[in-house]
């Protein structure tokens, strides 16, 4: 793997040719075609499309977690598609951070141990990692919450210790799985802001996968997606407006 | 990652509870079983602990202690004619009935002991002294004799009662100690010569031959020539327990049916924990799976199970055979089961929790080996 990372504006990921199906026969379903997408390193880029679009299958396969049928996965870089499954693990503790839709907090532990594990993987000791844990939370403001168990808390503040433990070993490039979808409006805003404000960071990038509309304005740029591919990307808060009016 | 490890699995607190019970449970099935087994084998072969002699010689038929099949008294001196042997003496061992003071009898291990030297005497001696068995109809009782025919009596045997052996009389002038035998009632001493009258005639008496060896002999050989020259068969103490463990590993079912009592808990304990350790692992697959797409390799989160699963099993094991001992301690004081809880067995069970340990991470990393980690961004 090759550690340096690319900093040019254009070149923070590249996916082009995607091309991904599940099953066969009858269960035959192809998600992707020949998929374009790409990012810049200092943005928020939403992903949107309907339900079943494939916009979880393409954050996964930009994750590195799932492989593609065919097509080139670039991130910072680093051509994904090439690196064995060790390489690809030790890149995404790395380099990534994941926000998901359900939150996945591990209940038994405390809300700072849940925001520790990234440094844990990564080999820091635990001392170190907690107390980076206490100050990245208490930035989304969850300070006072550090010593409890993740059920305790509300949704809105489960998914806010999401976005501290997917911030706080630094990674280039968070992604985000419909993190809004499971809250209400107020916390959804709340949680967009703090996104917002990491994506304002230089050298970061934050992908949102969404199809929720209260959120849109939120956004740098937005890939619109239907049927397996990106078929338009809206560029700045006026382009995105006129084609979601509602927003 | 390993105190991650462990915070995840002690933070769900009945699951653990669940996973250790398994382990608890196999550890003492298995643990009581083997120490049963033990208990019960070194009861076989009492009258070997009890009575301490380099060399037994016996009828060439004889396989174990427990058997009786006489030998002439000439024996003794072709035994003792042998080159290397340093003395020789008659033993006479057989279960006879004790006829009580109120009609009742019961049956007891007689042992007869040569009239001068007195080997093969008990070694504990609770009250009297062993050589007042040269005082006429004198016989020695152990303690078990002495609770066993107290219950018969309705009072417990002191020093001075009598009782009858065929038609003769005998009297209790002390009081000893020794480890009691599976069969055959309590332990009752009395010189060679009496016992041969107490016990019903028969035309040859001698039970064995309990042999010495000389200065810088070896027992080993001094028996193998003893076999040889006389025709009998001559054993070193450590062949012949050897030999009566085997004979009654072959000719009881005891073997088989604690074999099956260890069996069983080793399947109940491989089966509860390997279940509940494959439900902790099922329960938790979102979460393993989460560190799997946060950069946890798939060797990492394994290394985790594994110290899941230890740590369930020494924690297991130790609380185990915590019980274990305690129940055997107060089933040694009670006297009236055997058990022997020897370091192999917890070393033998040690490993078997090992293996259940093993087979329940396995199972769980086999899980984990299959899991995707896209499966996180599916809701
Ligand atoms: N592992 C899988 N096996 C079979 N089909 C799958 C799998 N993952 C996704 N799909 C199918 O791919 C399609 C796109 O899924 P997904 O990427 O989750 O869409 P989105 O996130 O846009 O809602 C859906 O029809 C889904 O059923
Ligand atoms: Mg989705």
């Amino acid at each position: 793997m090759n550690d340096t990372i690319s900093t040019s504006k254009a070149a923070a990921l590249q996916l082009s040719g995607l091309c991904k199906s599940f099953g066969s026969g009858l269960s035959y379903t192809k998600v992707l075609h020949k998929a374009h997408f790409e990012a810049r390193l200092g943005e928020l880029l939403m992903l949107v499309g309907p339900s079943g679009c494939g916009k979880t299958t393409l954050l996964s396969i930009l994750a590195g977690t799932l492989h593609a049928d065919e097509g080139e996965v670039n991130v910072l870089g680093q051509a994904l598609h090439a690196m064995s499954e060790k390489e690809r693990t030790a890149f995404r503790a790395k380099y990534l951070g994941f926000i998901f839709q359900q939150f996945n907090l591990i209940p038994t532990i405390t809300v700072a141990e849940n925001v520790s594990v990234p440094l844990l993987i990564q080999g820091h000791s635990v001392r170190k990692a907690l107390r980076k844990a206490v100050q990245t939370l208490e930035r989304v403001g969850l300070g006072k919450r550090v010593n409890e168990r993740p059920m305790k808390l509300s949704g809105g503040e489960q998914q806010r210790v999401a976005i501290a433990r997917a911030l706080v070993h630094e990674p280039t490039l968070v992604l985000c799985d419909e993190p809004t979808s499971a809250l209400d409006s107020e916390n959804g805003v709340a949680v967009m802001k703090l996104l917002r404000e990491a994506a304002n960071e230089p050298g970061r990038t934050v992908i949102v996968v969404t199809h929720d509309p209260r959120i849109y304005h939120f956004a740098d740029r937005m890939a619109e997606m239907e049927d397996g591919r990106v078929f338009r990307v809206l560029e700045g808060a006026q382009d995105i407006a006129a084609h979601h009016p509602a927003f | 990652m390993f105190r991650l490890a462990l915070r995840m699995l002690y933070g769900d607190r009945s699951k653990y509870l669940m996973l250790m019970s398994g382990i608890v449970f196999a550890t003492i099935l298995m643990a009581q079983g083997g120490s049963l087994f033990c208990g019960i084998m070194s009861w076989m072969a009492s009258t070997l602990h009890n009575v301490r002699a380099p060399i037994w010689v016996s009828d060439p038929m004889v396989q174990q202690v427990g058997d009786n099949r006489p030998m002439r008294d000439t024996d003794v001196s072709r035994v003792r004619s042998v080159e290397g042997v340093s003395w020789a003496v008659p033993l006479y061992q057989s279960v006879i009935q004790v006829k009580l003071g109120n009609g009742k009898a019961q049956a007891v291990t007689l042992m007869g002991i040569d009239n001068t030297s007195l080997i093969g005497a008990p070694q504990t001696m609770l009250e009297g002294d062993i050589e007042d068995l040269r005082k006429p109809n004198s016989v020695i009782i152990d303690i078990y004799g002495v609770q066993l025919l107290g219950r018969e009596l309705g009072r417990p045997i002191r020093v001075g009662d009598r009782f009858e052996m065929n038609d003769r009389e005998a009297v209790v002038v002390g009081i000893c100690k020794v480890q009691r035998g599976f069969m055959g009632g309590p332990y009752m001493y009395t010189s060679y010569d009496r016992a041969v009258l107490y016990a019903p005639s028969q035309r040859k008496m001698l039970s064995f031959v309990l042999a010495g060896v000389q200065e810088g002999a070896d027992a080993a050989t001094v028996s193998a020539r003893i076999s040889a020259e006389s025709g009998l068969r001559a054993y070193t103490e450590d062949e012949f327990f050897w030999s009566t463990i085997a004979w009654y590993m072959r000719n009881t079912p005891i073997p088989i049916n604690i074999g099956l009592i260890v069996l069983i808990g080793f399947i109940v304990g491989t089966a509860v924990s390997g279940q509940a350790f494959y439900a902790f692992v099922l329960e938790n697959t979102r979460n393993l799976g989460a560190l799997k797409a946060m950069g946890l390799g798939t060797w990492r989160l394994a290394a985790m199970l594994v110290i899941q699963s230890l740590t369930v099993g020494m924690t297991g094991y130790g609380i185990g055979m915590g019980v274990v001992s305690l129940m055997g301690r107060a089933l040694i004081r009670s006297g009236r089961v055997p058990f022997l809880l020897l370091w192999q067995v917890g070393a033998i069970v040690g490993c078997a929790v090992l293996i259940i340990c093993t087979i329940s991470a396995l199972l769980g990393i086999s899980r984990i080996a299959r899991l995707e980690p896209a499966i996180v961004f599916r809701s």
